[in-house]
């Protein structure tokens, strides 16, 4: 395994519980780290629009979660705060909402035997639900599907499960070569060689450069997100998309995308612009305190969904890539990882390949 | 190893600790005045275990307290003045609806 973050350690996990012999290299504290920025939602409500591969990929992660929650519970004795009760994604404008109503339209048409339901609430119905929202809010949507977790618990039960199986964990591990030929991997670490017969790499924007020196192609760019998070408060609000409380009190308030290339500082017009949005969503909000805030690079494919391959020159090769690392994580510990661990990727999988990209441009 | 300097016990001012009415030297901090008394500044919204100032310049979080009215105040970093209000913050602040 090349990548120690939410998608390398989930599918290390995963394989490591099959009882594979698992050595998982990390490039440690200087590397990018989606995996210590994200808001940490398990979030299905808006995801896969016109791809119902992704629609049903992203809900079998959902569907799945409490079993991997209850499973890192028990193997570890961390537990990572999952929760499911549903999610709203809130809307200050009509055309949002329209806009919103639309999408889940297609998502519920398309849904097939997964069957999707979704909700519209006007102000009056929102605020009968969620009594806090201020009364510049339209509405919202809501799914069932929607849950959330605390991330960087979620990181650590993940490293502890692939210990306790028995696997290898490498830190400051940044690789520097990757000799590749079918079924026949050797890796350059920190100075040190290692070889398997296959190899998995879920390195995020590290895994651009990677990729290629074992037949894959990951044309993957950084899309900055900034948070900001409050004191802890008495419990107040549900899960909403751009704002959460945590399981210990405080709220997050998210939900930016910056093309900033690799720049992951936070700006100051970006934080207040979430600030006033929040502001407005919730007024309760303006009394309380900020205590942090922080900038985190997505790990960003050129359509935003997942890049999933088997390297066809390098046969036992695997990429596993997305910007959902915490949705995804139970998808990738449980049915990507027993993919990798039979040799094939399953057909529902095809659509993730990287040859989607390979299309000429029209003159 | 410390010591006072003379001159500041010589202007007290009265702040209010939990109700009580305290005489304490002007150029202190909230969180120095709570550590006369018992200085436990709060109990914690995750375990419930009583807190005290700890780091005194800003950064530990530890003596959150509600002074004059505004909760999850860090006491280090506020000055005493006249009738300050200075209350211990229990668990998690409430927000209001």
């Amino acid at each position: 395994m090349i990548g120690g973050g939410l998608v390398g350690a989930a599918i290390g996990y995963g394989l490591a519980r099959q009882g594979l012999k698992v050595t998982l290299l990390d490039e440690g504290d200087v590397a990018l780290r989606a995996a210590r920025g994200n808001f940490g939602l398990v979030w299905v409500q808006s995801k896969g629009p016109g791809v119902p591969e992704y629609q049903h990929w992203t809900r079998l992660s959902s569907d799945r979660w409490p079993g991997l929650a209850a499973e890192l519970r028990e193997t570890t004795g961390v537990d990572c705060a999952h929760e499911r009760r549903g999610g709203f994604a809130i809307c200050l404008t009509e055309d949002e909402l329209e806009q919103r109503r639309q999408m889940l339209e297609v998502l519920r048409r398309q849904a097939g035997a997964v069957e999707f339901e979704y909700e519209i609430l006007d102000h009056g119905a929102l605020a009968r639900r969620v009594p806090l929202i201020g009364p510049e809010v339209v509405g919202a949507s809501y799914t069932p599907y929607d849950g959330a977790v605390h991330p960087l618990y979620l990181l650590r039960a993940l490293h502890a499960g692939l210990l306790r199986h028995g696997a290898r964990y490498e830190p400051n591990a940044r690789v520097n070569a990757v000799h590749a030929a079918p079924h026949d991997f050797r890796i350059e670490a920190r100075g040190t060689a290692h070889a398997a017969p296959r190899l998995v790499l879920a390195a995020g924007l590290g895994s651009r450069e990677l990729a290629p020196l074992a037949g894959l192609h990951a044309p993957l760019r950084p899309v900055r997100g900034q948070i900001l998070a409050t004191e802890r408060v008495a419990p107040a609000i549900p899960l909403t998309q751009k704002i959460r409380q945590m399981s210990e009190g405080a709220l997050l308030i998210g939900d930016s995308f910056e093309e900033a290339g690799y720049d992951d500082s936070t700006a100051p017009q970006v934080l207040s612009a979430l600030a006033a949005r929040a502001v407005r969503t919730f007024p309760f909000l303006r009394e309380v305190q900020l205590v942090r805030s922080w900038a985190a690079l997505r790990v960003m494919s050129p359509d935003g969904l997942p890049i999933y391959e088997q390297s066809a020159r390098f046969p036992g090769a695997f990429l596993a890539s997305c910007h959902s690392g915490v949705t995804l994580a139970a998808a990738h510990a449980y049915p990507y990882a027993e993919a990798v661990a039979r040799g094939a990727l399953p057909d529902e999988l095809a659509r993730f390949a990287s040859r989607r990209f390979d299309v000429p441009k029209a003159a | 190893m410390f010591r006072r300097l003379p001159e500041t016990a010589a202007q007290p001012v009265t702040v209010v600790i939990d109700g009580r009415p305290v005489r304490v030297p002007f150029d202190l901090t909230a969180a120095a005045a709570v550590l006369i008394g018992d200085g436990i500044t709060r109990t914690t919204p995750v375990s419930g275990s009583p807190r005290a100032p700890y780091c005194m310049m800003g950064v530990c979080f530890d003596c959150l307290m509600e002074i004059d009215g505004v909760p999850n105040t860090q006491a280090c970093m506020v000055p005493v003045a006249e009738g300050m209000r200075i209350n211990r913050q229990v668990g998690a602040r409430k927000v209001r609806s």
